[in-house]
């Protein structure tokens, strides 16, 4: 028990807290320097892969999971068990003060930080003790006078509660936003995903639905609201220099049985819904594609190509037909398959003086699309998982998959023709654009936890403790004798100042002093 | 008016490099009893000290004849009179610190002029890239020296430490973070811009004027304890070790609580624009890890047990860690704040 009390004592002292607050600022490090899954997936895979040695090691220690990794929160637990121990007996005995009477004069006032002596008054000392504790409360002075058995008075009035209160509700308060962030992360859910501009690929809020989804502990995903969202068109604004100046998504929604409104996603401006908002991440183009095959079908792929460079939207991607070239009579088709697929290279707006075909501008005003064909088997029959952005590189190892001809940059409506006289046409392009649906149910208590903070953390560090005491002797006359001392409980170099008012104030009904008020410093 | 602001730019940081010249010819003149001595008193009772010399406080102060009945605030409220005064026309070294004063006024209201035609360039307001950023920074910076010296003259000579601080960044900001001016990214495109950005940049600045007296209360502090070595050879003309460490204290104080809101700020702006009020970003990272040093910092100072000097280190290091948020982080680690990148 007593090595218990020793442990707690320890583990609530200030220099524990000091040391934990350290050891958390210095944990925070490596998820700065190191990719985290939690913040980009694929650079983490990225440093797995350029790091085989070292990767695998920095993995099994968390350290691509800093903020939810074992040592990490065990730190900052540590700290809010050492905070609550601190808080507790700090709140009890700050009520305590709150209904406790200011404590009784120090027997020698002359030997506080400020202090002053020898003023008199005409009244006997109840009478002036009564009247300064009149005005002290009116300054907002706790006071209380106190009878002593020689017949003097003796003022005591405390000042600057406050600071502690907002101590404590900032110490609280810190309670109150890992509650908020704790809450949010079981109840909360988010899912992310690419969507084509068009009434036909919209997407409803399901799970299955997004590209990549995380839903809290306590969620399951017949949890998530009912609604739909589409993409009616997006516009973006640059200046001449291709810097983008706006983003604007023109979207339609429906809550569960509610009818389809119009709305606006904007960067700054989300789609907020009720229990969850859709934010606007980023945006992109998608070909069109005809593929018309040897007999005569056509099929047509919208092809959301993925960006290469971000300044001027080059971007790029991969069309597969895996259903063509099927006799329509049924006939199995003989030799090998006639799959096709086509990787293409967009340039919204090609230069036409450069050699070399790049993008000058992330605008489509000079819109080229650069294919290469492939014919064979694309490998998706095998039944393993295949990038929708990448071609299957074993298939064209084996030679399986054939490269069959390249194209010119085609301008919308130009077409290629293959080796075996299919033909492939670019349309046009489509707008598309990355959504995050996400919802924070721990939000309010965070906010709620951050103004209280904020609140907290000025009254205390602007807050001032602060005590001063009267002492109204009899002067053997009549009259008394009126003695004063101060005693600033905290960092406040204006107390002198303050004391010399308060002098003021008790020698308000005494004759003016001939000499002045010479502060101690503190 | 981008090249205005880049001509005003110029002729801050030489206006900078003039007043920081002034401090240092104050500081090389000015013998201890005319520098240090004074600034260790209260103003009031700065006249005493040069005339009377080395005479204690604590037995000057009852022989004083008839002390103005005035409240002590007073006095510090109007510091050019006594400072003056007490300087004999001799005082060469009083003469640079005031020409030094003058020029850092001088070189603030360039400094100002830099940040406004710079907005006016780009018409919008100019927190829009690391430039900008920093330049604002070292202005609040600059201004809050100002505010300081006109409260407690007796700091003056600390202005070599803030002119010398102010021209390293600006200079740095002229040549390696200089940005063409340029409309505002889509991103940024929020009145959030205005209360984060400028929040942070306020925060910043203030603890940067912080980091100077609390940096300069270790060099003092080491002097007092017989180390003579540079740094600590510099103390000997310094302001009393409590007076830098208390000053340093109240500075930070004051910066903590902006620099909390400039976070909290961020959040909400981030839950607009990101979807989450807070997602580790590098930025966030290291925002935390200096508000989690600056936490500790004020503990300690509250803490009777924790000596002063272990407290103020604790101060030096929160400041390391914001000079890596914001030079390191922009440059080496690829965030969601990148713009910030020059």
């Amino acid at each position: 028990m007593r090595a218990f009390r020793g442990f707690w004592r320890n583990l609530t002292s200030m220099r524990t807290a000091l040391i934990l607050l350290l050891l958390l600022a210095v944990a925070a490090i490596p998820g700065s320097l190191l990719p985290q899954k939690s913040v980009n997936i694929e650079n983490v895979r990225g440093y797995l892969a350029a790091h085989p040695d070292l990767g695998p090691w920095l993995d099994r220690l968390w350290f691509f999971d800093v903020y939810s990794s074992p040592w990490f929160s065990a730190i900052y637990l540590v700290l809010f068990v050492s905070l609550v121990g601190c808080l507790v007996p700090r709140l009890r005995q700050h009520l305590g003060n709150l209904i406790a009477k200011p404590p009784r004069a120090p027997r020698r006032l002359d030997r506080l930080p400020h202090s002053r002596s020898g003023l008199t008054a005409g009244s006997p000392p109840a009478e002036v003790a009564a009247g300064v504790c009149e005005r002290l409360r009116g300054q907002r002075w706790r006071t209380v006078a106190r009878e002593q058995a020689d017949g003097s008075v003796s003022v005591s009035a405390e000042k600057g509660y406050l600071k502690e209160t907002g101590n404590l509700v900032f110490h609280f308060a810190l309670l109150a936003l890992l509650v908020g962030v704790a809450y949010g992360s079981w109840y909360g859910w988010h899912g992310n995903r690419l969507v084509v501009a068009g009434e036909e690929y919209g997407f409803c809020n399901t799970p299955q639905q997004y590209d990549e989804s995380g839903l809290g502990e306590r969620v399951g995903a017949a949890d998530l609201p009912p609604f739909c969202v589409t993409l009616n068109d997006f516009h973006a604004e640059y200046n001449d220099h291709g810097q983008p100046l706006s983003y604007a998504a023109d979207v339609s929604y429906a809550e569960g049985n509610a009818a389809t409104q119009p709305d606006r996603i904007e960067v700054n401006s989300p789609l907020r819904l009720s229990g969850a908002n859709v934010y606007l991440l980023g945006h992109g183009y998608a070909p069109i594609l005809r593929y018309t095959d040897r007999y005569g079908v056509s099929q047509t792929k919208v092809v959301p190509f993925l960006i290469d460079d971000l300044q001027v939207l080059t971007s790029s991607g991969v069309a597969k037909f895996p259903d063509v070239n099927v006799d329509p009579s049924g006939k199995p088709s003989e030799g090998a398959p006639l799959e096709v697929a086509f990787t293409g290279v967009y340039l919204p707006t090609m230069s036409d003086q450069v050699d070399g075909r790049m993008s000058i501008f992330p605008a489509e005003n000079n819109p080229r699309l650069q294919l290469t064909a492939y014919q064979g088997d694309l490998g998706l029959g095998s039944g393993a998982p295949q990038s929708v952005y990448d071609l299957d590189q074993r298939k064209i190892a084996t030679g399986e998959l054939r490269k069959v001809a390249d194209s010119a940059a085609l301008k919308p409506g130009e077409a290629l023709t293959l080796p075996d006289g299919t033909r492939v046409e670019f349309l046009g392009t489509r707008q598309w654009i990355t959504v995050s649906v996400r919802h924070d149910p721990g939000e309010p208590i965070v906010l709620g936890g951050a103004v209280a903070l904020m609140l907290g953390l000025m009254v205390s560090l602007s807050g001032k403790r602060r005590r001063v005491w009267v002492r109204v002797e009899p002067s053997g006359d009549g009259r008394s004798l009126i003695s004063l001392g101060g005693l600033a409980r905290s960092e406040y170099p204006g107390f002198a100042d303050e004391f010399a008012r308060v002098v003021e104030l008790a020698g308000a009904d005494a004759p003016r002093p001939p000499v002045a008020v010479v502060p101690k410093e503190n | 008016m981008e090249l205005l602001s880049n001509q005003l730019l110029m002729a801050a940081i030489l206006g900078y490099l003039a007043a920081m010249l002034c401090y240092l010819a104050e500081y090389s003149f000015g013998g201890r009893s005319a520098v240090a001595r004074a600034a260790v008193r209260a103003p009031r009772e700065r006249e005493l000290a040069t005339v009377g010399g080395g005479a204690d406080r604590a037995t000057d102060v009852p022989d004083v004849p008839p002390v103005s009945p005035t409240p002590p605030s007073a006095a510090p409220l109007t510091p050019a009179a006594p400072l003056t005064a007490a300087a004999p026309p001799r005082d060469r070294a009083g003469v640079f610190g005031r020409i030094a004063v003058g020029l850092t006024v001088l070189a603030a209201l360039l400094h100002a002029g830099v940040v406004v035609t710079r907005g006016l360039a780009a018409d919008r307001v100019p927190w829009g890239n690391m430039y900008e950023f920093v330049l604002t920074l070292s202005f609040f910076g600059a201004v809050t020296w100002l505010v300081l010296v006109a409260w407690r003259p007796a700091l003056r000579l600390i202005g070599l430490f803030v002119t010398l601080v102010t021209v390293l960044v600006l200079g740095f900001a002229g040549v390696v973070l200089y940005t063409d001016v340029a409309p505002l990214m889509p991103a940024l495109n929020s009145y959030w811009l205005k209360i984060h950005v400028s929040a942070a940049a306020l925060a910043s600045g203030l603890l940067l004027i912080a980091f100077v007296p609390s940096g300069l209360y270790l060099i003092r502090a080491g002097y007092d304890r017989g180390k003579r070595r540079f740094p600590y050879s510099v103390g000997a003309k310094l302001p009393e070790a409590e007076t830098l460490e208390r000053l340093g204290f109240r500075l930070h104080a004051f910066a903590f609580p902006i620099w909390t809101l400039a976070i909290i700020c961020g959040a909400i702006w981030a839950e607009a624009a990101w979807g989450r009020y807070w997602g580790w970003d590098p930025k966030e990272v290291w925002s935390f890890i200096s508000w989690v040093a600056y936490a500790a910092y004020l503990h300690a100072r509250a803490t009777p047990s924790v000596k002063r000097m272990t407290a103020t280190w604790f101060a030096v290091i929160a400041w390391g860690t914001m000079l890596v948020n914001l030079y390191v982080i922009n440059f080496v680690a690829v965030g969601l704040h990148s713009y910030a990148q020059p």
